[in-house]
């Protein structure tokens, strides 16, 4: 089948020897994608474990929790979580999951993995860099963590670090001295791993694409991870002089962000002439783009394991997708403002974010269509990656609706600041780009581990994730419409003492849909060492990772030969032994 | 089998969550606010418009996925007729009437709130916002404010607003609360500051947030419509003491603030 | 022959000198004394008028205090008496052993209690919260270091201690009217004046002292006095006070 489809290859370095350089400082772009997973897995079930101990304290403020004070006797002394400590779990919160989740496995871990086997080519362009791109993001991780460690404990001003509170230094409260100091620098040291990896992204992309794969006959997840490169440049390019200037502003004496005349716990503080807006708009300027950058790859993910499971292409083909995802990427560089309505810049510029801001709406609204017209007479197999691509659709269509409420100005008035905004950004990015996630893994497993995960325990937890992330989520929605104010450690106001009843059914349905994920985490292990042998193809899919010699593939990815495409991606057909055709088929064989 | 599942959840967790929304189980607290009515109207009409957005879409999920299941009994493919054109004209003609329409109105809206100068006869009361606590100033008597020396400011003396009164003769009668009291029906100016991070005021019955920046004086007005006692609210993470930072609105009779204003200032 | 003896009467004079000098340093407790120093501290001019403190913010403090507690700035109390002064020994004294009671500090219906909490060098301090709110206590020493902790409602109290003489300013970051002091001395011998403004330093050995009085609005004085058996001597102390606390 593949005679015709493959010429021998040049090898861009030779196979590695021994333990350290096949599994630790490997040059592999597999085994540097499973680090980043592995990097990503850690950090998700330690945020994961950050959001309980936040919806414990929210549903009950005065529990002592068992543990809390040994880990932190200041932050919780005999268990029960002071105010700062609240904020702390919450900056660290946020910051690990946007950064070390949701940055990483949908671009970094599954794009390293599968991204040169899917243009056709051995390895990154730049393997060496790609090794250090990981290892730089291992010691921002540490960085970061290092945090929980020192006396003052984490920052309090969230993963959105706005100046003053920021800046000024520990006059701010506790955890705003050596704590935001280790977050400014662990970010700093984050953006350079994200520049080099989109670096290896592009160059793979553009340059190393096999014989016959042109870029219109790119799988879908190629083109979102190499959109998502681009935009990562422009971004963290922007997220890292940020960072350099907060931490001039604190430890150097300069006034970036911070204007004259700050009087912070009765001490007059000695800057002026900054701004604090100026961190806003840089902030966002990278910030926005950044929570695309968090969905585009998942997008990229869904559409790329659907037509295995429609057995159809996705309506359009190529040029929709994948133009929408385009317009996608582009537009969020123009609306950053809309995380700045109320921010006290002036409200004429708030019409002209907001108008950006809606019309991004009609890309994301295609996507979803476009899915929509393709489950559309298709034949669905509902095994444990689809459903996560349908459940991704459906939450999809759910955070992205909320977006519209906080797109207008004139709506932003009332739910800015409110749980309405945590409860949209978390369906699009705590829900939608995990979906992703978790579709990449089951649909991926087989072909990185050699091994089936279990469909009974997949399908229990896609089923039960599925009910939970609604629970979690939905009611927030009810919160915020009803004005409960986001970043409180507790609810001391009158009118929000009546909604405790609300936070303690969230945190209930957190707390068993974070159980379940441990059945993802057995399954996922046992695999990997004990999972059932996978043949190469098992869903019967179409593009180059499936064509692969061997599950896991060779460490030149094909065995010492090019693949050579001859067709697009997602090419199903009527009639015949099967019912699709993989790219590397030559013109002559199959039916068209 | 299993399609039918995840269409018959997914039609349900629809089916609740609109009723939620609907039956207004949870919802915003009563607009005590002449400009408000704009912004609950842009916010029912944002409702229902995406709500059945919401609905059609999620349905339309539903039902596909319960429908085209593989039932392994050869049926053929069938695509979507007009395929991926379509759906591009489509959501560019549905979303840009939608976002036409929501920023014609939502602007004028947003403009009246907060482009739209003070009307000329808003009485000023000043605002300082600080880790963990609003404090207003009322000119007092003499009608003038008195000049602030952020030198002075001292949260253990209560001068919040860096006042000279030794001095400044027009700082002698400023009255500093730590309750905004004002008279229903009267257009208010408040010129809002920030001590020492961003903070944000917000009153949901007033259907106003606004940050106060550090460095910036910032304007709001609002116009209260109804008597009564409402909650001032910091939006704006502040610190450790964030979720207390709060202070009471008393909406009063003008009588019974002209009475007031006499007390604080005989004090 | 001679000369040996005078090294033996040089080595055992100056053993003799060196062991007086080092069990003088190493002395535990100064002498006991008995005299005492007492008087009244006092104002000239118009005192400020203390201002009631808005809790509105906290209406379960609120409403602890009807009427409202006013700020402690400046407190006194007819005819002319100040209240809240710290009168101790500044120079002079020895320091003496460190007092194993701690001092106590309580937050009670938002308001520190006491105003102003003395207490000597490495003295325990234990700091209560009885209040059903969270407080956040934060002292804001120049010499000690500085801490900032939160204290939400049925916690145990913070035990801490103070190891340089200071003045230090208290505050609350939670509740912004909240506010007192911590004075750490160096001496047992001091007293806060109450609401009739007197003070009395007992137990003082023969000397010469340096008494100080410290008023947190307007600084300190200082006067000297030479005690020489077991009287009481009188020492007054007036503080202008300005009609306006800022």
């Amino acid at each position: 089948m593949h005679e015709a489809s493959a010429q021998p290859a040049v090898h861009h370095h030779a196979p590695p020897q021994g333990f350290i350089r096949k599994n630790v400082f490997s040059l592999d772009h597999k085994v540097i994608g499973l680090q980043y997973y592995g990097l990503a897995l850690v950090a998700v079930f330690i945020g994961m474990i950050l959001s309980w101990l936040m919806r414990i304290h929210l549903g009950w403020s005065t529990l002592a929790i068992p543990g809390l004070g040994k880990l932190s006797a200041n932050g919780a002394p005999g268990g029960v979580m002071t105010p700062e400590y609240y904020l702390s779990l919450m900056t660290m919160h946020g910051t690990i999951m946007v950064f070390f989740v949701l940055t990483n496995a949908p671009l970094a871990a599954f794009g390293n993995y599968f991204l040169p086997i899917q243009v056709g080519a051995e390895d990154m362009a730049f393997p060496r860099i790609n090794m250090m791109s990981f290892w730089v993001t291992f010691v921002a991780f540490l960085v970061l963590i290092a945090a929980f460690f020192v006396s003052d404990g984490p920052p309090i001003s969230g993963w959105t670090a706005y100046a003053p509170l920021s800046a000024v230094g520990k006059d701010a409260g506790p955890g705003q001295a050596l704590g935001q100091n280790l977050w400014a620098i662990s970010i700093a040291i984050f953006c350079i791993g994200q520049l080099l990896g989109s670096l290896n992204i592009i160059a793979t992309t553009l340059d190393l694409r096999t014989k016959g794969m042109s870029l219109a006959r790119m799988p879908f997840s190629t083109w979102a991870w190499f959109v998502t490169a681009v935009m990562g440049l422009l971004a963290f390019a922007v997220l890292l002089p940020a960072c350099v200037l907060l931490i001039l502003d604190r430890v150097a004496g300069t006034s970036f962000f911070l204007p004259a005349g700050l009087v912070v716990s009765d001490k007059l503080q000695p800057h002026s002439g900054g701004s604090p807006l100026l961190w806003q708009h840089l902030f966002w300027f990278f910030g926005h783009p950044e929570v695309y950058i968090a969905i585009l790859p998942s997008i990229g993910i869904v559409s790329h394991i659907l037509p295995s499971f429609l057995r159809k292409n996705i309506l359009g083909g190529t040029r929709t997708m994948v133009g929408s995802l385009i317009a996608f990427g582009f537009l969020s560089y123009m609306v950053w403002g809309h995380h700045m309505f109320l921010s006290g810049m002036n409200p004429f510029s708030a019409i002209l974010f907001s108008v950006p801001t809606l019309i991004i709406t009609i890309p994301a609204a295609i996507i979803t269509l476009v899915w929509l017209g393709s489950i559309y007479g298709a034949k669905i197999r509902f095994d444990s990656p689809a459903l996560f691509c349908l459940g991704f659709i459906s939450v999809f269509i759910t955070g992205g609706i909320s977006g519209f409420f906080l797109a207008q100005p004139s709506t932003d008035i009332y739910l800015h600041a409110t749980y309405f905004v945590v409860a949209h950004f978390h369906f699009v990015m705590g829900v939608a780009a995990m979906f992703g996630i978790f579709a990449g893994t089951y649909f991926w497993a087989p072909k990185m581990f050699g091994r089936m995960m279990n469909e009974t325990l997949a399908k229990l937890h896609f089923w039960l994730t599925f009910i939970g992330v609604y629970c979690i989520f939905m009611p927030m929605h009810y919160l915020g419409l009803a004005g409960n104010v986001r970043r409180y450690a507790l609810f001391s106001d009158d009118y929000m003492i009546p909604l405790t009843p609300v936070h303690k059914f969230i945190t209930i349905a957190a707390l068993f849909t974070g159980a379940v994920q441990f059945i993802f985490l057995y399954n996922l292990f046992h695999t990997r060492f004990w999972g059932k042998k996978a043949p190469d193809n098992p869903w019967e899919s179409t593009t180059l990772e499936w064509s692969t010699p061997s599950s896991p593939p060779p460490f030149d990815n094909f065995g010492g030969k090019h693949p050579v495409v001859h067709r697009g991606p997602y090419e199903f057909v009527e009639g015949g032994t099967a019912d699709y055709v993989m790219q590397t088929s030559p013109e002559q064989v199959g039916a068209h | 089998m299993t399609g039918k599942l995840f269409g018959l959840l997914v039609a349900i967790i629809t089916v609740v969550s609109t009723a939620f929304f609907i039956m207004h189980t949870w919802w915003l607290p009563q607009d005590i606010s002449v400009l408000g009515h704009g912004v609950d109207h842009q916010l029912n009409e944002t409702m229902i418009g995406t709500g059945l957005l919401f609905v059609a879409a999620q349905l339309v999920l539903a039902v596909f996925v319960w429908m085209y299941g593989d039932n392994k009994d050869g049926r053929k493919i069938k695509f979507f007729p007009g395929g991926g054109g379509v759906m591009v004209t489509f959501a560019i003609i549905l979303v840009g009437i939608e976002i036409l329409v929501l920023t014609f109105v939502g602007s004028k809206v947003w403009a009246s709130i907060y482009i739209a100068p003070p009307p000329a006869d808003s009485m000023q009361i000043d605002v300082s916002a600080e880790q963990f606590a609003f404090y207003f100033r009322y000119p007092g008597p003499d009608g003038k404010f008195g000049v602030v020396h952020p030198e002075m400011l001292s949260d253990s003396n209560g001068n919040y607003f860096g006042l000279d009164p030794a001095n400044d003769v027009d700082a002698r009668d400023d009255i500093v609360v730590g309750e905004l009291t004002v008279p229903v029906n009267r257009p208010i100016l408040l010129t809002m500051h920030a001590k020492d991070m961003i903070h944000s005021f917000y009153v949901p019955e007033l259907r106003i947030q606004q940050d106060i920046v550090p460095g910036l004086t910032i304007p709001l007005h609002f116009t209260a419509t109804k008597e009564g006692k409402y909650e001032i609210v910091c939006t704006q993470l502040c610190g450790l003491g964030h979720y207390s930072m709060r202070a009471y609105l008393q909406v009063v009779s003008q009588s019974d603030f002209d009475q007031w204003l006499k007390t604080q200032s005989g004090d | 022959m001679q000369r040996k003896y005078i090294v033996i009467l040089a080595l055992v004079v100056g053993t003799a000198a060196l062991s007086s000098a080092l069990f003088m340093l190493a002395a535990p407790a100064p002498p006991a004394g008995s005299a005492t120093v007492a008087g009244k501290v006092t104002y000239t001019g118009t005192p400020p008028k203390m201002k009631p403190i808005d809790m509105s913010k906290e209406p379960v403090c609120a409403k602890e205090h009807n009427p409202p507690e006013t700020t402690e700035n400046v407190v006194t109390h007819p005819p002319d008496a100040l209240e809240y002064v710290v009168v101790y020994i500044s120079a002079g004294d020895q320091p003496g052993p460190t007092p194993t009671q701690a001092a106590r500090y309580d937050q009670k219906g938002c308001v520190y209690t006491p105003h102003v909490a003395v207490m000597q060098v490495n003295q325990p301090l234990e700091i209560y919260t009885d209040d059903p709110v969270a407080h956040n206590i934060h002292p804001m020493p120049k010499a000690n270091p500085e801490w900032n902790k939160s204290q939400p409602p049925n916690t145990p109290p913070i035990q801490t201690k103070w190891e340089k003489p200071e003045f230090i300013p208290v505050k609350c970051n939670i509740h912004p009217w909240m506010h007192g002091y911590f004075v750490v001395l160096n001496t047992s011998h001091y007293a806060i004046t109450g609401e009739d403004g007197s003070f009395s330093l007992k137990g003082l050995a023969p000397g010469k002292y340096t008494v100080t009085a410290w008023q947190e609005q307007y600084g300190t004085q200082s006067q000297d006095v030479t005690i020489s058996g077991s009287e009481t001597k009188t020492l007054n102390f007036v503080f202008k006070v300005l009609p306006y606390a800022f």
